[in-house]
């Protein structure tokens, strides 16, 4: 369906590229580097405005904790950027392109605010919203506006930028960000205990998480896929339930030791190091268990207590395998047969607690045809319609990408 | 009232008062709808108390019904609403208008589930902060955003407020802690966001809503997170020379990779009220002074401080104190926590501003507001939230004496200035309200403008709700909806502006 590429090197021409889209109502597709172009609805667009001209990074101060880029600039450049500087993206954002079939460390500062990222650390740090601090973007009307600042704390107005966080530019095109960031941890180290149900894993997590020993992850990854990952060795056969501990030094042999005797009903803990430990939460983090197959994949946000009632319920309903990133309250499920199951799966979240579905992977067929986000109720979602009917009348802005009539 | 102007009431809402309190009794019946002149004055101003209006009618519903029903009859009747919480908003949030009703939330006040497993609390918006932490402290936990009115403030208000506190820079605002809401929009529908999970679905309306300033919607219930309340916190106190040390010693701790659970800052006159007021031992000979909070576990807490002493000491403290018992940690605390009142006991009264800038520029912008004090003729005392730029210069006045409010306003619309040209904000905290509205177009554009009210419009198209707040100029949203505005041009010069 792609005609042609616009390829906008100012703020100012992408202005007057989507004021000319928005006159001849001609939609946009929008793209970094299109590493998450398989994610969410497909959309059909006579143009591409593709943004890898617009980028760099402009204000990079680390005693402020702020960082400000254009929105094409890679992450890969950002992330080598801030780590020479003893500092990271604290939300530690997860890199959709193995699990979609592209290569890894692609993908650009729009596209992790477009898809609001996020990793295992959700429930400690926050996804892309909670860091970030300003924008300036251009809306489908063709005008630039500006929201937000660049500093830490601020409540001048609405909270334009959160709002387009995750908004999958529907609603307008960032051309240049700003984020907050943090100091990386000096290091890292992974409890592991061994062999615990799923039941009993979510009550091992609970009592981790409603400890003060400050656990920035938790995840139990069943048996076959602990293996998938190499976590399970020959003394070690599977499932494994992982707690990760962040911080200086002598802090987190203070903290691993206290929640190891905290801990020890469900069993000896383990001790993953820094090295291993990082591997393994990037690997949970990208859903590296799922990547090489073209089986649908959901992600599941649920309230984190109830993620185990609710596996258990969907393995006697569909032909399913999944694993808990438990700190963010999400399952993450590969349909082993191939088919979505959207709605018996989306009836049983309804049942257990509330939450959301969202099919992460499947065929573009398939992605046009199922609700790829979950479906609102209908004030909600006519409020949602008015939303973007305000940012974008003409629907030029990835029409299609999150729903099918906007 | 001084300086900003509100809209005009409208004339046929005030001769319909009667038939619109008639409305509002028959549905919320008994005592929930207050008209009588006598019993409307505690609703009058909120903390920003040099304005004062009286409202229409005062309302108090008790149900989620009762709100719809309220608010339905208003938009179909096109009476204005102001919601209220406790009315602690420092920024004229919730002033009343004389052709509105005021709905104050204040019976919604209960906890509805306490989820220690998921670690979540949902409440209703009348809850006051404070009562989150107090409901759940018994196994432990606490709810992170600590305004300094959290005795008093509700949870509602602080979502309205993105409200914060001392533990901001490493806990995060409202925003960072709310998880879900029930809210009800202008026209009475119901619409929930969010919940005990962690990702909102679709477009992020609860990151809208929060620090939306009762413009968008009222809420009638919250779902928050807690968390585990640190082992231990320990406290350093730190006198420097110049205001210039301090600033530096902030920025390298920072550098070093250490978030303090609070970084507070006090100048030269803030620490002589404090210290005349509370005794806490303070340095007086100290130009500023700064005091760390770490908390954490032991360990941790032990170690970074020692950090903490070293950068000081290399950044020219001439004073250095660690807190060695939770007694003299709140000691440490007593002086900051009261230097409002104590700066009330030198000035009859005070302004208290609200402005962020980037930490670099603290010396800048302290040597500025010296000469604006020379320009306006008072004085000024600075506490701050040093970890994150967020300034409270307190302009000292004397109402009694003619000019002198005018002047207090004139200085600190000046420091905000000065904030937004060095590359910060209007306000960090405490809200744009009234008291900033006219301020707005020194940080946004008109465009920028435009846009956030075209979000008010997809909520609010007759601008209903809590209207002449944060938006110096009322657009219709029919004109907000129009496309091709040539540019340079102001497109609707008869539009008023206030």
């Amino acid at each position: 369906m792609t005609h042609s590429a616009l390829t906008p090197t100012t703020a100012e021409e992408m202005r007057d590229v989507l004021a000319y889209a928005a006159a001849e109502e001609l939609p946009v597709e929008i793209l970094g580097q299109g590493s998450k172009r398989a994610l969410g609805r497909p959309v059909q667009a006579a143009h591409v405005l593709d943004l890898s001209r617009l980028s760099g990074v402009e204000v990079y101060e680390p005693a402020e904790l702020v960082l400000t880029a254009k929105a094409g600039t890679p992450m890969a450049e950002i992330e080598a950027l801030v780590a020479g500087a003893g500092q990271e993206l604290s939300f530690e954002p997860m890199d959709f392109g193995p699990l979609l079939g592209e290569a890894a460390g692609k993908g650009t500062l729009g596209g992790l605010i477009g898809a609001n990222l996020a990793g295992p650390r959700r429930i400690k740090a926050g996804a892309a919203r909670d860091h970030i601090l300003g924008l300036d973007a251009v809306s489908g009307r063709g005008e630039i506006f500006r929201s937000g600042g660049r500093v830490v704390k601020n409540v001048t107005g609405y909270d334009l930028p959160r709002a387009l966080t995750g908004a999958y530019g529907t609603l307008a095109v960032s051309t240049l960000i700003t984020l907050k960031v943090n100091p990386r941890a000096e290091t890292s180290a992974s409890l592991a205990l061994n062999g615990l149900s799923d039941a009993a894993a979510v009550a091992a997590m609970c009592a981790a998480m409603g400890s003060s020993a400050e656990v920035s992850a938790a995840a139990h990854l069943p048996e076959g896929i602990c293996q998938r990952l190499g976590v399970a060795g020959e003394d070690r056969p599977g499932p494994v339930t992982l707690l990760r501990l962040e911080g200086f030094g002598p802090s987190v042999e203070y903290r691993f030791a206290n929640l190891a005797r905290r801990l020890a009903e469900f069993g000896p803990a383990e001790r993953i190091g820094d090295a291993a430990s990082k591997a393994l939460w990037q690997a949970v983090r990208d859903v590296i268990p799922f990547a090489g197959s073209r089986n649908p994949v959901w992600r599941v946000s649920v309230p984190p207590a109830s993620g185990a009632e609710l596996m258990q319920r969907l393995r006697s309903m569909m032909p399913v395998e999944g694993f808990y990133d438990w700190s963010g309250g999400l399952l993450w499920l590969q349909m082993l047969d191939g088919e979505v199951h959207d709605v018996p799966l989306r009836a049983a979240i309804a049942d257990h607690g509330g939450g959301h579905a969202t099919l992460i992977r499947a065929s573009a067929a398939t992605r046009a045809a199922v609700p790829v986000f979950q479906p609102q109720p209908a004030p909600l979602a006519a409020l949602s319609r008015r939303l973007k009917a305000q940012f974008d009348p003409k629907g030029i802005l990835n029409p299609g990408r999150m729903v099918a009539d906007a | 009232m001084v300086g900003i102007a509100m809209p005009a009431p409208d004339r046929g809402v005030l001769a319909r008062r009667d038939e619109i309190v008639a409305a509002l009794k028959a549905i919320v019946p008994g005592e929930g709808v207050i008209d009588a002149l006598t019993e409307m004055r505690p609703y009058e101003t909120d903390a920003l108390t040099a304005y004062r209006q009286m409202p229409l009618v005062v309302v108090l519903p008790e149900t989620v019904d009762q709100v719809s029903r309220i608010l339905r009859y208003c938009y179909e009747n096109e009476v204005k609403v102001v919601p209220r919480g406790a009315g602690t908003s420092l920024s004229g949030g919730a002033l009343p208008l004389a052709d509105g009703v005021l709905m104050s939330m204040m019976k919604f006040n209960r906890i509805l589930d306490i989820d220690f497993p998921n670690r979540a609390v949902i409440a209703q918006p009348g809850v006051t902060n404070l009562g989150i932490t107090r409901a759940v402290e018994h196994e432990g936990f606490y709810y992170a955003p600590d305004p300094s009115s959290q005795i008093a403030c509700s949870i509602g208000g602080n979502i309205a407020e993105n409200s914060g506190g001392v533990h901001c820079l490493k806990y995060g605002l409202t925003t960072n802690n709310v998880l879900g809401l029930e809210m009800v929009l202008i026209t009475g529908e119901v619409i929930r966001l969010g919940g005990k999970h962690m990702e909102a679905e679709g477009y992020d309306l609860l990151a809208l809503m929060t620090g939306s300033e009762g413009l968008l919607g009222v809420v009638t219930e919250v779902t928050v997170r807690i968390l585990q309340k640190p082992e231990t916190a320990r406290a350093a106190l730190v006198g420097f020379p110049t205001s210039e040390d301090g600033g530096r010693c902030v920025a390298d701790i920072i550098a070093a990779g250490i978030i303090p659970g609070g970084m507070e800052m006090m100048d030269g006159p803030a620490i002589q009220a404090a210290e005349d007021y509370v005794n806490a031992g303070y340095p007086r000979d100290a130009e500023a002074l700064l005091i760390v909070e770490l908390d954490g576990p032991e360990a941790e807490v032990d170690f970074l401080l020692a950090r903490v002493e070293e950068i000081a000491r290399a950044n020219r403290a001439g004073y250095l104190r660690v807190s060695t018992s939770e007694e003299e940690r709140l000691v440490f605390w007593a002086g900051r926590k009261s230097a409002f009142p104590a700066v009330g006991r030198i000035s009859p009264d005070y302004l208290c501003m609200d402005g962020t800038i980037p930490r670099r520029e603290l010396p800048r912008v302290l040597a500025g507001m010296r000469e604006l004090s020379v320009k306006h003729g008072l004085r000024c005392a600075n506490v701050f939230h040093a970890g994150d730029g967020n300034l409270h210069p307190l302009i000292l006045y004397d109402a009694n004496k003619p000019g002198e409010l005018e002047a207090a306003e004139a200085f600190g619309a000046d420091i905000l200035r000065l904030c937004v040209a060095v590359g910060g904000v209007l306000t960090g905290e405490h809200g744009v309200g009234i008291e900033k509205r006219d301020l707005m177009p020194e940080m946004f554009s008109e465009d920028d403008l435009k846009q956030q009210q075209r979000v008010k419009c997809a909520f609010d198209d007759k601008h209903l709700l809590n209207p002449g707040k944060v938006f110096p100029v009322l657009h219709r949203c029919a004109d907000l909806g129009m496309m091709h505005v040539h540019k340079g041009q102001l497109a609707f010069p008869d539009i008023p502006r206030f």
